[in-house]
């Protein structure tokens, strides 16, 4: 849905009004650049884009499209992979890149006031003189924005032990859709009321624009240690990481690779990870020397029990590095031994890895579409990668039932259609497999609470009911939804 | 120890369809263990605390799903037979305290600063909503971003969003041994110790101070332990076993005192010794919550509180025309209006236990 004519003039001459014309770009070579997120595959163009500086603005541009009923969809660095930030085409781009300054370390209380638009790495690089870092790691680390990441609940390859960015923040200011500044949380440990802190983190951009955050640092680890194990078969690695939780141990990574993954990651970065394994597990153990010795021994013991062909222990920076670099390089490998591929991101408990990694790859046979698989172990967030090649008809089609079936499977041993990634545009259909019609409603009062005329990031996140049931992913009888005398926000 | 696996389910449902039928409001409550924390509820009791059973219990995975009618002193035990733990430590001040009780209170224990809260250890809830409809939020997985986090919003929430039927929970590996060392020190130090040791990667899992004494709690390996011990000098508790559980439980004498009410002020760590109110004190959490036993007027603590960007909380005692919960600032209060209205349409759930109008 586009704006009228009237509606849009009205809008860019109050934008025009409030905002330096810099701030406020409108021709489509302007625009352009952000017609999409990390998700390329879908790409619309905004009526605007906005880039503000202050508060006030946000609070005077969300209040003008309130007042006109123009959608805001909120923007960080752009890097999100399930099209969170795709525009809205009867709508503007909230951009938060100027909002980029790191208002405080606060070295007693160990936490860091920034502003949204600061990237995740750079908070780690202003705190590390004192000694501390942000923890979670999502791969895009280097250019991610903490807005984003409080947006998606960004996760990353240390969650493991230290958490998703839901623990790992302390508070978060808003600016709702008609212009209030609220904040949520606090800088102490628990905060009276509702915990409105937890429901914004996470919530795609669709509550409220957020402006500020307060995150937690942590005292760097004293002593890292990396682990790189390999089996010949998958089921053993599988099991290896079930093993080495219930030694009481948890690491501060555990990220498995198959073979596909392995060897693409082997050509990309030169890591020296065995090309005859079916999986490698690489196994980051921190803390101060002694704990490091107790639990290298008790891991590699584990490790051995579960079948592992060949153990690496790498002692020093650089070693660490470099059984690291191939699975952080895994994506970009993975991109060059095809022309496209779709990242996928699915939880499941621990205990489902072998099977689902089986039922990957008969789904993997049946359609004639490739996959490596990359993912975060420990917590049991997969990340299957479809290959497929865009230029062939009919293969992007394929390539999303691919990835809804192995979502669909996620979800029926006991696990979530996104870990990691957020729902997005990406995946909002499969709301419809994991949610009930009554807790999607519960989802919709929510967003009423906080956006009555639903103009914040519209069409994402949630489905609507009618969406569900067009899909067959919902019972509908005689055209009725269930429960019509239930009001539906 | 068995677990009774007892599903009321259908039952807690028609109850709640009568209430919405008959715009009788329920008070929804466990084990009434912390019935003092909150306004009182003019309504019928809804009692969950025969919903009780485990579901699922699998210690590979650091989960936990059970009833919220369990007792928590059975959930302990359970979990202690294959050496885990709930990371939150929350407490029992009495032996009926159930865990959808902790859930809904949102009280952590002595555990809190060091391996998380209440919420950090929520992965998933099934509840009766607003409607009478019984919905799952969440799930088993700790890494799951589909939908809003409503599981988290349980917490603290005191039964006023919905009735709690189920709760999945992330536990932690039981550490091998625990260790108390404990030293002399005024508060002034003790605070100064406090901030010193959040930068030093101690095993640190619980601290307090009390009467000039500071308590440390280690949990370690014996090896990690014993350095630990080298270390830091400090001698070894060794006549007071249950020392935590006591603190954790309000069993510790402190908290005997019943002639003046006792305040829960929830800090920024590294907030100073608070010296304009001279009355008995106990700090935990590395000085993140501090317990008072004031006969101080309420406006006084509140903005001793406020002024150092915490909170106050009359935790326990009378004091007329005092709510127990620190107010909310307007459009914070509005938002919080906005979702009670919307989740709970027909003003069923406990209403007012927290604030007036929710």
């Amino acid at each position: 849905m586009s704006l009228d004519t009237n509606t849009r003039n009205n809008l860019l001459f109050q934008l025009g009004e409030i905002l330096p014309e810099e701030y406020l770009l409108t021709s489509e070579e302007a625009i352009k650049p952000y017609e999409c997120d990390g998700l390329s595959a879908y790409q619309k163009l905004p009526v605007a884009v906005v880039l503000p500086e202050t508060i006030e603005q946000v609070q005077r541009i969300t209040k003008i499209c309130s007042q006109l009923k123009v959608p805001i969809v909120a923007r960080g660095a752009g890097t999100g992979l399930s099209g969170g930030a795709l525009p809205h085409e009867g709508g503007i781009i909230l951009g938060l890149s100027r909002f980029n300054k790191i208002e405080k370390i606060d070295t007693d209380n160990l936490t860091a006031t920034v502003q949204p638009g600061v990237r995740n790495l750079a908070i780690t690089e202003a705190a590390r003189p004192f000694g501390l870092y942000y923890a979670p790691d999502p791969s895009s680390q280097i250019a991610c924005s903490i807005g984003g990441n409080v947006a998606e609940n960004a996760g990353g390859v240390h969650c493991l032990k230290y958490g998703l960015t839901v623990h790992n923040v302390q508070q978060v200011t808003i600016v709702t859709v008609d212009g209030e500044l609220v904040t949520l949380g606090s800088q102490t440990l628990d905060t009276p009321g509702y915990d409105l802190l937890a429901l914004i983190t996470g919530s795609e951009g669709m509550l409220g624009i957020i402006v500020e955050i307060v995150v937690k640092l942590l005292p760097k680890p004293h002593a890292v240690k990396v682990l790189m194990a390999s089996f010949k078969k998958v089921e053993d690695a599988g099991n290896a990481v079930a093993n080495i939780i219930a030694e009481g141990v948890i690491p501060a990574g555990l990220e498995m690779m198959d073979k596909p993954a392995i060897h693409a990651a082997e050509a990309f970065a030169k890591a020296n990870y065995p090309l005859d394994a079916e999986a490698i597990l690489l196994c980051e153990l921190d803390g101060s020397e002694q704990q490091l010795a107790e639990q290298i021994e008790t891991v590699s013991e584990t490790l051995r029990n579960a079948n592992a062909d060949d153990i690496v222990i790498a002692d020093s920076a650089d070693e660490q590095a470099r059984l690291w670099a191939g699975r952080k390089s895994a994506f970009p490998a993975v991109g060059r031994i095809s022309p496209d591929y779709y990242c996928m991101d699915g939880t499941i408990p621990r205990k489902q890895i072998a099977y689902v990694l089986k039922r990957i790859s008969e789904l993997s046979e049946e359609c004639g579409l490739r996959v490596a698989n990359v993912f975060h172990a420990g917590d049991g967030n997969l990340h299957p990668l479809i290959l497929y090649d865009a230029n062939k008809e009919g293969e992007l089609e394929k390539t999303e039932k691919f990835g809804a079936d192995i979502l669909t499977l996620c979800v029926e041993v006991g696990g979530t259609i996104t870990g990691e990634h957020g729902v997005g545009h990406e995946k909002i259909d499969q709301m419809c497999v994991q949610f009930s019609p009554e807790e999607l409603t519960q989802f919709f009062a929510v967003k009423n609470a906080f956006d009555p005329d639903a103009l914040l990031n519209p069409g994402k996140a949630v489905p609507t009911l009618h969406r569900c049931a067009e899909l067959g992913g919902m019972h509908v009888h005689n055209g009725q939804l269930p429960h019509p005398e239930i009001p539906r926000f | 120890m068995t677990i009774q696996d007892n599903d009321i389910s259908s039952d807690l449902q028609q109850r709640v369809l009568e209430s919405i039928a008959n715009k009788q409001p329920l008070y929804i409550h466990g084990g009434n263990s912390k019935a003092f924390y909150g306004n009182t509820v003019d309504a019928t009791p809804l009692d969950i605390s025969p919903h009780t059973g485990i579901i699922s219990y699998e210690p590979t995975e650091l989960c936990v799903t059970l009833r919220a009618g369990t007792l928590l002193s059975d959930l302990e035990a359970l979990l202690n037979n294959t050496n885990q733990i709930l990371p939150f430590e929350p407490p029992q001040y009495t032996t009926e305290t159930t865990i959808g009780g902790a859930i809904a209170a949102g009280i952590s224990g002595p555990r809190r600063a060091y391996t998380g809260s209440v919420r950090d250890a929520i992965l998933g809830v099934k509840i009766i909503n607003g409607n009478g409809e019984i919905v799952s939020f969440g799930g088993q997985v700790m890494k799951n971003v589909a939908g809003y986090d409503l599981s988290r919003m349980m917490v603290r929430s005191q039964g006023t969003l919905g009735v709690i039927l189920e709760v999945s929970l992330r536990l932690l590996p039981k550490p091998p041994k625990e260790i108390t060392l404990t030293f002399e020190s005024d508060q002034k130090s003790a605070l100064q110790f406090f901030q010193e040791s959040r930068l030093q990667q101690l095993p640190i899992t619980a601290s307090a101070w009390f009467n000039d004494q500071v308590y440390l709690r280690l949990s370690e390996s014996e090896t990690v332990l014993e350095q630990s011990k080298k270390k830091l000098g400090f001698d070894l508790l060794s006549d007071y076993d249950d020392f935590w559980t006591d603190i954790r439980d309000h069993q510790h004498h402190f908290f005997g005192r019943t002639d003046k009410p006792l305040w829960r002020l929830s800090l920024p760590p590294a907030t100073k010794q608070i010296s304009s109110v001279d009355d008995n004190q106990l700090i935990e959490w590395g000085g993140a919550q501090r317990w008072i036993n004031s006969n101080a007027p309420a406006n006084i603590i509140q903005n001793i509180a406020t002024s150092n960007n915490g909170y106050a909380y009359m935790f326990k005692g009378d004091l007329p025309e005092t709510p127990c919960f620190p107010l909310l600032d307007q459009p914070l209060m509005l938002l919080h209006k906005q979702l009670k209205r919307n989740m709970d349409p027909n003003g069923i759930f406990s209403p007012g236990r927290i604030y007036s109008g929710l």
